[in-house]
């Protein structure tokens, strides 16, 4: 499939683990408390694809979408 | 204190101070989780085990059925204990003295405490590194986040001794005695109350004048009450918790060359297998006290019972991590909850994980090569964290 991904963290789900943040800086940022929201619109960049299936699937609080459009 | 009964039917009558569960609790776990996701013992005035991952996040969800206000699953239930915010705090409350703690714990704020680390363990390191062998747990590991957490306070480093035992009295010895626990607590108590005084007169730029300075909800000073619990859980949560994980680390990669090898050859993999150790060797349980009726995965829970709720455990549950046994150290996929998840997250998650990768990456830097000492005796903690305390390692290839 070649559609372009995009990705959301649930702001009332996201505890700030950071796991986001530290597998795919280039898509995610933290907040002053520490919690992760989406860089930008959240579109993914190509070539970074691995990077945000790879950083759902390592949030704890399962606080990370992905929608292919 | 006369001992526990050895336990014979682990389902209806588990002890996690059991010197068999102290030595080898994965097995046990293996076993409770075929039976039933939540085990239950009459032990410890009434304690539930959740085993599987998802039981384990259930109750972490849940605040309204589940209180923090006790954390630590013992004989005894002083009433009511002394706060440690935040980890003992529920919400509403829970949510400002958490916010509170955060800032010094952030990925960047700990990002400047690096070097200093990276330091203590290399100065660590000279100590011994021309010895043949050592306990790597006395010399290494303990030390590491004992003086980290000395240099962000702003107190002698030679406090951290004192830690460290009133850790072990309220953690280990306290489970089965309660005014072990009061005794240390009454002497951080005292030893904070000192620390704060001589701040009203001296202000300093550490994490303890971080919080005297830091505002309540109602834009008021927080009580010396609320900085001295708060500093208290700090030693208790952030000290042999990283001794432990960065212990057990240490353990694994004694024992097998193969991961030894590749990490000293990619280092890059590190944080990866960082992440996987923390899975694989969780230190840390938490507890909760029933505070209603409720049902956690079709196993019926009744107030007046506190929860150990195993991290460790739900790490293992074959269900969520192929292979839950094996120790892979590029695993891809590692939702583990080493931390907690939900509301009480661990707050000094970052400063933990810093710590093991410093610590994991200067040894393997000087002492690419060591193994377990045949000849020493590998000892590991009783409770609520476990970690290696006795951890003898022959060093080099001789
Ligand atoms: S990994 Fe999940 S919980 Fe952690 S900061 Fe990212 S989105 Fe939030």
């Amino acid at each position: 499939m070649s559609g372009t991904l995009r990705i959301h963290v649930d702001p009332d789900k996201c505890q700030g683990h950071a796991r986001c943040k530290s597998l795919a800086p280039e898509l995610f940022e933290l907040d002053a408390l520490g919690n992760a929201h989406e860089i930008g619109d959240g579109t993914v960049p190509a070539g970074l694809e691995d990077k945000a299936w790879l950083a759902q699937a390592n949030c704890p609080e399962f606080a990370i979408a992905i929608k292919e459009e | 204190m006369s001992s526990p009964a050895p336990v014979t039917d682990w389902v209806r009558d588990f002890d996690h101070t059991d010197p068999r569960w102290t030595e080898n609790p994965y097995p046990i776990w293996d076993e409770l989780r075929a039976e039933c996701p939540v085990a239950h013992t009459d032990r410890f005035l009434g304690v539930y085990l959740p085993t599987t991952y998802e039981a384990v996040k259930e109750i972490c969800y849940d605040t309204e059925h589940f209180s923090s206000r006790r954390v630590v699953v013992r004989n005894v239930r002083p009433e009511p204990p002394p706060p440690a915010p935040p980890i003992t705090s529920d919400p509403p409350a829970h949510k400002h003295a958490k916010q509170i703690l955060l800032s010094p714990f952030l990925p960047d704020a700990v990002r400047q405490l690096e070097p200093r680390v990276r330091a203590i363990c290399n100065d660590l390191i000279d100590g011994f590194i021309n010895d043949k062998s050592c306990d790597a747990a006395a010399r290494y590991t303990k030390r590491i986040p004992i003086r980290a957490i000395t240099h962000m306070l702003g107190v002698p480093e030679k406090d951290g001794d004192l830690f460290i035992r009133w850790i072990h009295e309220m953690l280990e010895l306290g489970v089965h005695d309660d005014n072990m626990v009061m005794k240390a607590i009454h002497e951080m108590v005292a030893y904070f109350a000192e620390q704060i005084e001589s701040r009203k007169k001296h202000p300093t730029d550490d994490l303890i004048s971080t919080l005297m300075n830091a505002r309540g909800e109602d834009g008021q000073p927080l009580t010396d009450l609320h900085v001295q619990g708060a500093l208290r859980l700090l030693l208790v949560a952030g000290l042999d918790t990283t001794w432990s994980a960065i212990g057990s680390s240490l353990w694994h990669l004694a024992q097998t060359p193969a991961d030894r090898a590749r990490l000293v050859a990619e280092p890059e993999l590190l944080p990866t297998a960082i992440e996987e150790f923390l899975r694989a060797f969780s230190p840390a349980t938490s507890g909760r006290e029933v505070m209603k009726e409720t049902t956690v995965s079709g196993c019926p829970m009744k107030p007046g019972n506190t929860v150990l709720l195993s991290f460790p455990a739900a790490n293992r549950d074959p269900a969520v991590f192929p292979d839950a046994d094996k120790v892979i150290i590029d695993r891809k996929e590692n939702r583990h909850v080493a931390f907690g998840v939900g509301i009480h997250r661990c707050v000094g998650a970052h400063l933990a994980r810093m710590e093991m990768l410093v610590a994991i990456e200067e040894w393997l830097k000087r002492i690419p090569d060591f193994r377990l000492d045949p000849s020493g005796e590998i000892t590991w903690s009783e409770g609520s964290v476990r970690g290696p305390r006795q951890l003898p390692l022959l060093l080099g290839t001789g």
